[in-house]
């Protein structure tokens, strides 16, 4: 147990030294495109957003659960990006042709990639928290926020290092995230709620993960916890299968990958 | 005298989706030597070190290393293994220090005894000056020796190089092969692949010739050019298209032992030269081919190869042997 923990240690802190040796990602990886989302596009369609329809105070906080949860998904599917370099280059078969546990690099990867969406959602919310978007269920309704970004992070992780132990080429890896993102982000309740979206959009998007998220995190930002209450009882659920199909094949991937 | 085998391979076999990359491989390393699988790219060479450090899992046969089965006991043949693999398997963005202070933890290592090792092999690898600057300002030749400090951080029993010298300058490489011999005198097994003859003439005790994926012979570089029997007579000829009456011309004759055309003229593996050179000059005046060259040699292990594989090392090999 005490070499697991050794392990994952040092390799966690590999991952950590990397990104502050690297100055300028570590500034982009603070303030997030993500910002730029809430910021300009929640100040810009103030008025072109009906508070009707959003049943919010104003555009910017409807906004700032999509936003959360778009960092996540940002994050997670960006997560196996290192370890698909480690691949290229032949690190990887370094770290395997040691002792160390066969989960241990994974394990590490999920844990850098929790904590900095943590630190970036906790970043967006106070920068929300600066134009006026208070969230209803206080600092418990946070942590609550927090752990379900992170139970769709786990998920959306495994299926990143799973495309990162499957392609043939690193081009391939980033051509399929660019596709999977944007249309994700549409077909979900980020922007627009689902009771506002045309038929065959609202249906879509009812099978996307982050739609069932962003209506948990929504509510705990927005209104109350019984309100919430629900909501997050069901993204429970839904990232529970979510997480234990990506980890299933993210698994299987790892595995094929190793010979 | 008995030695102790520290790796025994048996009827190993490795295929992906179907296509074979290693078929039928077994061999013995014994312990203290330094032994070479000699090949082309694409020979098979990586796949079958890759099983031996238990990255690869055989479709069929086992490996041992010091008795413990590269499948079934895997996490106990990673503590006494070292790796140094083909690539600058290294992090731009760690110190040299850094990387192997990573192995160490990986190694669980003692904090005391991990500092110490490291000392000791930024000296042997004379990185002491630089290990303590990003990875990603070092030289090629430098990365290269990290890439052996991390090999040897485990203090292995046996050391695993996949082509150590590739692409290296001539300095790098007599300096790689001092490092390789020095470990040898301190009781290290290694194996390593090569596709240099020089490389494996020079340093292995023994070596393997392997070719699309299977092993043509075994031995050491002495015994493998002995084995040929016989030295070889080159002939350059002025018109390359005398060669083949030459060739059928010599081919019975009694102190003639193998006939090849090359490129520009003849091979001849002959008993002695004192008895075939004079036949090779007299048939070759009779015919009326003009040698423009006549080259003598002991066998080389670029014969070697060629006797085995039918073909010199840098050719690609034809279809499916």
């Amino acid at each position: 147990m005490m070499q697991y923990w050794q392990e994952i240690n040092a390799l966690t802190m590999r991952w950590v030294r990397r990104l502050s040796r690297e100055k300028f990602s570590m500034l982009f990886t603070l303030v997030q495109p993500m910002l730029f989302w809430l910021i300009f596009f929640g100040n810009l369609f103030q008025r072109a957003a009906d508070t009707q329809v959003t049943q919010a105070p104003n555009y910017i906080s409807f906004l700032a659960a999509g936003v959360v949860v778009m960092t996540v998904l940002n994050n997670g599917l960006a997560g196996g990006v290192d370890l698909l370099f480690d691949k290229e280059n032949g690190f990887l078969e370094r770290l395997m042709s040691t002792p160390i546990h066969r989960t241990s690099v994974i394990l590490s990867r999920f844990i850098f990639v929790m904590t900095i969406t943590s630190l970036q959602v906790l970043v967006i919310l106070g920068v929300a928290f600066l134009f006026g978007v208070h969230p209803a269920t206080g600092l418990l309704g946070i942590a609550a926020i927090l752990l379900i970004g992170m139970m769709f992070g786990v998920g959306l992780t495994a299926i990143s290092m799973a495309m990162a132990f499957s392609v043939k080429s690193h081009g391939d890896f980033f051509s399929v995230l660019g596709f999977l993102s944007l249309p994700m982000i549409f077909l979900s309740s980020a922007l627009v709620p689902l009771s506002a979206m045309p038929g065959w959009m609202s249906v879509l998007a009812k099978f996307n993960p982050m739609t069932w998220a962003i209506d948990a995190v929504r509510p705990l930002i927005l209104s109350s916890w019984s309100e919430a209450l629900p909501h997050v009882a069901m993204v429970a659920i839904v990232m529970i299968v979510f997480d234990g199909l990506c980890l299933y094949g993210g698994a299987k991937a790892f595995r094929r990958a190793m010979g | 005298m008995d030695r102790a085998v520290a790796i025994d391979v048996s009827h190993l076999s490795k295929s992906y989706d179907g296509h074979p990359a290693v078929t039928d491989v077994s061999f013995q390393v014994y312990a203290g030597e330094i032994f070479g699988l000699l090949g082309p790219n694409g020979a098979g060479k990586s796949t079958i070190l890759r099983t031996l450090i238990t990255l690869l899992s055989p479709t069929s046969g086992h490996a041992t290393i010091f008795g413990l089965d590269s499948l079934g006991d895997a996490d106990r043949v990673r503590q006494v293994i070292g790796y140094v693999p083909q690539e600058r398997a290294i992090d731009r963005f760690l110190t040299g220090r850094e990387h192997l202070e990573l192995l160490a933890a990986l190694y669980h290592l003692p904090k005391e005894e991990a500092r110490r090792r490291i000392a000791e092999l930024l000296k042997l690898v004379e990185l002491e000056t630089h290990a303590d600057r990003p990875a990603k300002t070092y030289s090629g030749g430098m990365k290269r020796k990290l890439d052996i400090a991390c090999g040897l951080l485990p203090d292995p029993k046996v050391l695993f190089l996949d082509e150590p010298t590739l692409g290296l300058d001539v300095q790098s490489r007599l300096k790689i092969w001092d490092y390789v011999r020095l470990l040898k005198t301190r009781g290290m097994t290694v194996v390593m692949t090569t596709n240099y003859l020089d490389e494996a003439d020079q340093l292995c005790d023994r070596l393997a010739i392997i070719d699309s994926g299977r092993i043509k012979t075994i031995g050491s570089p002495v015994e493998l050019k002995v084995g040929l029997g016989g030295d070889i007579v080159s002939l350059t000829l002025k018109e390359s298209d005398t060669a083949r009456s030459l060739e059928s011309a010599l081919k019975g004759q009694p102190a003639i032992k193998a006939v090849r055309t090359t490129a520009k003229g003849l091979d001849i593996r002959v008993e002695s030269p004192e008895k075939a050179l004079p036949a090779i000059l007299e048939t070759a005046n009779r015919l009326g081919c003009s040698v423009e060259f006549i080259q003598y040699n002991r066998p080389r292990l670029d014969d070697v190869f060629i006797a085995h594989t039918g073909r010199r090392i840098e050719e690609p090999a034809g279809d499916a042997p």
